[in-house]
C-alpha cells in the first residue's frame, strides 16, 4: 500500500490564527423546545480543475458537512485556476475578485503535481495562498482512497476554521440484524457482521480498530467484541450467560462497561477486555434496571439510565460505581422517559433521547450547570451519537417515512441524513480514525 | 381367488359400518326405546376391538387433559405500557401455572418478556426481562422452584402482532411461557 506522506509548505508565516466561526457559546438559562443560533459562516469555494474529480467531490461534500462554511459552487467553465502554476506567491491565476463577488473568502484548489496531489487554500480577502501542501494520494480504487481524502478535507476545514473536521470518521449501525459500517458521509457502506444473526447495539473502540455489540440468541446474548481486520470475536467476561446489552469502551480502550440482564434485574458491569478478566459489578438495581452506561472523555464518571425512581431516567456516577446520583433533572409523573446516553467528546454534555408528547425526541444535558436542551422536534428521534468535532449528533429519526440515521449540526440546527439501502437503528459514530497501525490483537 | 376375496372385503365393510355406529357418541339411543335386536353373530369376536376403543378413548380424554394443562402453561399475560406489575386481571392465570407445576414437579418452563415497539430498543430488552422475571417472582411465591423456572427476554425483537397501532402495542407487552422439560404426560392438579 502506497504510503500517505505530506509535504507541509507554509507560503508564509501564519498571520494570526484565523478567528473560527465559533458558535459553541450558548445563552445562559432554562432552554425550551427547539433553539438553534445559525452564526454567521465564511463562504467557501472549491475550484473546478481538470481531473481529480472523485477528490474534488468528496473535499467539496465534507467541507459543506462541516457546517462551518457556506458553500459557493460554481459551473465547472468558468475561470479555473490557471495552469503551470508553480508554488508561486499570490493568488496564481485564481480569479479572485470573481469568486468574492460570488460571496467566497476562501478558495480550495486541488491540483495534480509531481508529488501526487497539491491542494492550496487561498484567503481570498487577503489576495493569497493561506495554506499549501502536497500529498501522495492513493489511487482512487485503493481500500483506504475515500479515508485519505477525508483526512484532506478535515486539514482543510482546520486551515480555514481553525477547527478539524469530522470527515475521516465512520459510523456502525444495524439494519436487519446485522452489523453495517458507513463514511461519515453515508457512502462506502459495508457489512461488519455476519448475516443471519441479531446484533443490536454497535459501539467502536476509542482506536476505530475493534467494535463491541450483542448477539442476541433466544432471549439471552453475549457481548462480543470484534476485531475489524481479521473479523475474529470473543465474548466480553461477565456477558456469557443470560443477556447483556448497551456496551461501551472506556477511553483507555481496555475497559468495557455493560448492562447484565437477569432475573434480579439489569446492573451495569465492566470488564477488562485486553487480558480478558475481571468483571465487576457497578450498581445494585434490586428489581430496577440500570443499562446504557457511558463514559466521561476523562474516563473517570459513567451517565447511565435507570430505573430507580419510576421510568428510566438518566443518571450519573464514579467509574468505580460510587456516588450515583441524578443528572438530567425530571419532574415525576410529566417528564417521559429518558434514555440512550452518550457522553460528548468535550466532556460538557451528553446527549439521550427523552419521550415528548409520545415521540422520542433529541436532548443534551450540560453536565455542569444540568440544564437540559431539546434539539429536535419532527417525528420520532432517538438513540443519538456524536461525531467526533462534538458539534453534530448523528440519530434515527422516522421523518422520512422509516427509520434512516439524520445527522444534526447542533449550532445551526441544520440536518442531513445518512441514508442506507433499509431501515437503520442504533447508530454509533467513531472517533477520528487514525491510519492503520498494528494493533496486537487481543 | 377373486370371489372370496371380494366377499372378505364387503363383510369387512359391513363390520366397520356397525362399530362405528357404536362408537360414534354423537347419537346416543333414546333411553326409552328398546334395545336393538342383537347384531348378527359374526365369525369375529369384536371384545379386542371394544378394548381397543376403550383404550383410545381413555387415550383420548387424557391427551384433551394434557392439552389443556398445557394450553393453561402457555397462556400468555400481558402487561401496561412500561410497566412490569402483574396485573391483577392476569393473577388468576398465574395461579393456574402454579398449580399445575406443583403438581408436575418434572416440568421446567421458559418464560419470555416482550415489549411494545415504542420506547427505547435497548431499554425494551431490560424491560422485556423485567417482565419475565416479575412473573417468576410470582410463580416462586406460590411454591414454584425457582430452579424450575428461566428467564429471558426479546425486547421488541419478535412482536406478536406487526402492527403499529393500541391494539397490536397491547398484545405485543407479554410474557409468553414455554415448556422445556417435562412436557409429556403432564397431570392435571386435582
Amino acid at each position: 500500500m502506497k504510503r500517505f506522506f505530506f509535504l507541509l509548505l507554509p507560503m508564509f508565516a501564519a498571520a494570526g490564527t484565523l478567528a473560527a466561526q465559533d458558535t459553541t457559546r450558548v445563552d445562559q438559562g432554562v432552554r425550551v423546545g427547539v433553539d438553534y443560533r445559525p452564526g454567521v459562516r465564511p463562504g467557501l469555494v472549491v475550484l473546478p480543475g481538470p481531473g481529480l474529480d472523485s477528490v474534488r467531490a468528496i473535499v467539496g461534500r465534507d467541507l459543506d458537512y462541516t457546517d462551518r462554511f457556506e458553500m459557493v459552487t460554481v459551473a465547472d467553465a468558468s475561470s479555473g485556476p490557471a495552469t503551470g502554476r508553480g508554488a508561486a506567491e499570490g493568488g496564481g491565476g485564481v480569479n479572485y475578485a470573481l469568486y468574492k463577488t460570488l460571496g467566497a473568502e476562501f478558495a480550495v484548489e486541488l491540483a495534480e503535481s509531481a508529488g501526487g496531489l497539491t491542494v492550496r487554500l487561498h484567503d481570498l480577502n487577503a489576495g493569497r495562498v493561506r495554506n499549501q501542501q502536497t500529498l501522495g494520494i492513493p489511487s482512487s480504487t485503493a481500500s483506504d482512497f475515500r479515508l485519505e481524502v477525508h483526512r484532506l478535507s478535515d486539514e482543510i476545514a482546520r486551515w480555514a476554521s481553525g477547527v478539524a473536521g469530522a470527515a475521516a470518521s465512520r459510523l456502525l449501525f444495524v439494519s436487519g440484524g446485522r452489523v453495517y459500517r458507513a463514511d461519515s458521509d453515508g457512502e462506502a457502506i459495508t457489512p461488519a457482521t455476519p448475516a443471519g444473526q441479531t446484533a443490536l447495539s454497535p459501539v467502536w473502540s476509542p482506536d476505530g480498530q475493534r467494535i463491541a455489540y450483542t448477539q442476541l440468541g433466544e432471549g439471552r446474548g453475549a457481548v462480543l467484541v470484534q476485531a475489524l481486520s481479521s473479523g475474529a470475536t470473543f465474548a466480553v467476561p461477565g456477558s456469557q450467560t443470560a443477556l447483556n446489552i448497551t456496551p461501551t469502551f472506556a477511553p483507555d480502550g481496555r475497559t468495557l462497561a455493560f448492562a447484565h440482564s437477569d432475573e434480579r434485574g439489569t446492573d451495569i458491569y465492566t470488564a477488562n477486555v485486553i487480558d480478558r478478566c475481571c468483571a465487576q459489578r457497578l450498581t445494585v438495581g434490586r428489581y430496577a434496571d440500570n443499562l446504557s452506561p457511558t463514559f466521561s472523555p476523562d474516563g473517570r464518571r459513567i451517565a447511565f439510565i435507570s430505573t430507580r425512581a419510576g421510568p428510566p431516567q438518566l443518571y450519573v456516577m464514579a467509574a468505580d460505581g460510587t456516588d450515583q446520583e441524578l443528572l438530567a433533572p425530571f419532574d415525576f409523573g410529566a417528564t417521559g422517559s429518558s434514555n440512550a446516553p452518550e457522553w460528548s467528546p468535550d466532556g460538557a454534555s451528553v446527549v439521550f433521547h427523552r419521550e415528548v408528547t409520545g415521540s422520542p425526541q433529541i436532548f443534551l444535558v450540560d453536565v455542569g450547570a444540568r440544564r437540559v436542551r431539546q434539539l429536535t422536534s419532527s417525528g420520532r428521534n432517538e438513540d443519538p451519537t456524536w461525531a467526533p468535532d462534538g458539534r453534530h449528533v448523528a440519530f434515527i429519526s422516522d421523518r422520512s417515512g422509516r427509520r434512516q440515521i439524520w445527522i444534526v449540526d447542533i449550532e445551526t440546527g441544520r440536518v442531513r441524513q445518512l441514508a442506507t439501502p433499509g431501515a437503520a437503528r442504533l447508530p454509533s459514530w467513531s472517533r477520528r480514525l487514525g491510519r492503520t497501525t498494528v494493533v496486537p490483537n487481543p | 381367488m377373486r370371489a372370496p376375496s371380494l366377499l372378505m372385503l364387503l363383510a369387512a365393510s359391513a363390520f366397520a359400518g356397525a362399530c362405528g355406529g357404536k362408537a360414534a357418541p354423537e347419537t346416543p339411543a333414546p333411553e326409552a326405546t328398546p334395545a336393538p335386536a342383537p347384531p348378527a353373530p359374526t365369525p369375529v369376536d369384536d371384545s379386542a376391538d371394544r378394548d381397543r376403543l376403550e383404550r383410545e378413548r381413555i387415550a383420548r380424554e387424557a391427551a384433551e387433559r394434557a392439552r389443556a394443562v398445557a394450553a393453561d402453561l402457555a397462556a400468555m399475560i400481558n402487561f401496561d405500557y412500561d410497566q412490569a406489575v402483574v396485573r391483577p386481571a392476569d393473577q388468576a392465570t398465574l395461579d393456574r401455572k402454579a398449580v399445575i407445576l406443583v403438581a408436575n414437579p418434572g416440568v421446567k418452563i421458559k418464560i419470555s418478556g416482550h415489549a411494545d415497539e415504542r420506547g427505547s430498543d435497548e431499554y425494551n430488552l431490560a424491560l422485556g426481562n423485567r417482565r419475565a422475571a416479575a412473573a417468576k417472582r410470582y410463580l416462586a411465591g406460590k411454591g414454584v422452584d425457582g430452579s424450575r423456572v428461566e428467564v429471558v427476554s426479546y425486547g421488541e425483537e419478535r412482536p406478536l402482532n406487526p402492527g403499529s397501532d393500541e391494539s397490536a402495542y397491547a398484545q405485543n407487552r407479554r410474557d409468553e411461557f414455554e415448556v422445556t422439560a417435562g412436557g409429556d404426560n403432564l397431570t392435571a392438579p386435582q
